[in-house]
């Protein structure tokens, strides 16, 4: 129980959430702003991470373009490192994609399942829960660790951007669509949104680097269409997206684009800016300024 | 289902196999096609490659850009009325390019990949700078992309040294038997 510094009143303080947390080759590099801000976002809402101790790379497209072996192998030693009775976490949606596509693989054939524990010496765990971090939506609320959510992003008009990540190939077609979430989430914390129909169009991933004609041209589109929409910025919930969304825009003066968890630790008050929008190619603090979100 | 040509049953089998998806029940509604965002970089429309190999042209269906250009995005199988797995197809396609030593259409895109997992191999984990500088090399081409990549570093987007797994048996395990 804790009181209301304002109203004195008492409220509810939910239990504390365990995770193990795998956070990705983007996440941890490029993307590190995404990883800070996520674990102080964490921390504010007592949900503990725990980084999976020494993980690999997920393989991402590149094993699974050319190598099927390596591609099961690399989520296969990530599973086998998961702590028994602690769910895993993840927060980049492609890893998330290939540890669980290679899970419920292994799960459903009982001779990989063999060739698994064989390999990797661990009994295969049948109830290992992987979850996005958006699942944390449903296992916390908000409005009990912010005392007027409505006015934390006020004014803010955003266009949300998930990539490819609600996209799900059939063998996933079962798995619980997350579509929405980020509307709901901050548009509970005040900010409006701006409908832009580019909210699901692919980034162009490492087309990027090998095909950055190609990556430029659904880049631009899809910022272009954010800011018609009346967009003040673009919010997004993969690392590698955000990446692609700056670097690859060629438009002038385009908006800024923000991790989904650099605006939730606003919303719960974190200073950390700082540390975060130096690594910014689109400088998002003036336009936060003008909408009065940060100060310095 | 739609059965034709010599070869078809040979390579959709091998295809069948390797993605563990059954194409011939693909109608050609042309949804997939309709939904890529890459189309244009594709010398063939995906439901095109699917034809390909129902018709066994085998050769021009390993031969083209669109196994490549493919990122395995899902938006077509997300919205597949058959429920087909069309990036799982691209994958299997991919494989058998590499395995019958297909003249690749986009090498650019291959060796993009050989360069990911060779920073894989070496640390356990990707290591953007050393990918983007040894894919240029490679290419030739080490300007184009120069003031992005001073930018990236600036910004500290790119990570000087790489951030490794500790336990380098286990990753060595893995790239062995490949
Ligand atoms: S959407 Fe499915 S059924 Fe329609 S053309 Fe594409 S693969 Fe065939
Ligand atoms: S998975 Fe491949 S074919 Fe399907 S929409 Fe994405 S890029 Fe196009």
């Amino acid at each position: 129980m804790k009181k209301s510094s304002k109203t004195g009143e008492i409220y509810y303080k939910p239990p504390k959430l365990k995770y193990s947390f795998f956070p990705g080759c983007s996440l941890k590099a490029s993307g590190h702003e995404n990883t800070m801000s996520l674990m102080k976002f964490c921390d504010r809402v007592n949900i503990e991470l725990k980084e999976l101790e020494d993980w690999n790379c997920c393989g991402s497209s590149s094993a699974h373009s050319i190598n099927h072996s390596i591609a099961e192998n690399l989520p296969m030693r990530n599973i086998s490192l998961v702590p028994k009775g602690v769910p895993l976490l993840i927060a980049c949606p492609s890893c998330l994609l290939r540890m669980k596509s290679m899970y419920l693989k292994i799960k459903g054939d009982e001779a990989l399942k063999q060739e698994y524990e064989n390999r990797w010496g661990q009994p295969f765990d049948e109830e290992l829960e992987i979850i996005h971090f958006f699942e944390i939506f449903s296992r916390i609320r908000l409005e009990d660790y912010i005392e007027n959510p409505r006015g934390k992003l006020k004014n803010l008009k955003v266009a949300v951007y998930y990539g490819c990540m609600l996209s799900m190939p059939p063998d996933l077609k079962d798995e619980k669509s997350y579509y929405g979430i980020m509307e709901k989430t901050l548009s509970k914390l005040g900010a409006e949104i701006a409908p832009y129909g580019y909210g699901m169009r692919c980034c162009g991933t490492y087309l990027s680097a090998a095909k950055p004609q190609i990556a430029q041209t659904v880049v631009n589109e899809i910022v272009s269409r954010a800011m018609e929409a009346g967009a003040e910025c673009l919010v997004t919930a993969c690392s590698m997206c955000h990446l692609n969304l700056e670097i690859r825009c060629t438009i002038k003066n385009p908006i800024p684009t923000l991790h989904f968890s650099e605006l939730l630790s606003m919303a719960l008050d974190v200073k950390d800016q700082k540390k975060w929008f130096p690594r910014h190619i689109v400088d998002p603090v003036p336009m936060l300024k003008k909408r009065g979100l940060i100060t310095s | 289902m739609i059965k034709l040509g010599q070869n078809q049953d040979d390579l959709a089998d091998e295809i069948k196999a390797l993605s563990g998806i059954n194409f011939s029940a693909c109608f050609h509604c042309r949804t997939c096609t309709n939904a890529c965002p890459f189309l244009e970089g594709m010398d063939y429309a995906p439901n095109k490659i699917i034809r390909l190999i129902q018709f066994g042209q085998e050769e021009t269906a390993l031969k083209s850009s669109t196994i490549w250009v493919c990122v395995g995005c899902n938006t077509c199988s997300s919205c597949c009325p058959m429920a087909i797995d069309i990036p799982a197809i691209m994958d299997g396609l991919r494989h058998k390019a590499i395995e019958k030593g297909i003249k690749i259409a986009e090498p650019d895109i291959l060796s993009f990949h050989t360069e990911v997992l060779n920073t894989v191999k070496k640390y356990g984990r990707t290591h953007k700078l050393e990918i983007m500088m040894r894919y240029k090399l490679k290419k030739l081409d080490l300007l184009s992309d120069m003031g992005m990549g001073l930018n990236m570093l600036k910004k500290r987007k790119l990570d000087l040294t790489p951030s490794k797994v500790k336990d380098k048996k286990a990753i060595e395990k893995i790239f062995k038997d490949r």
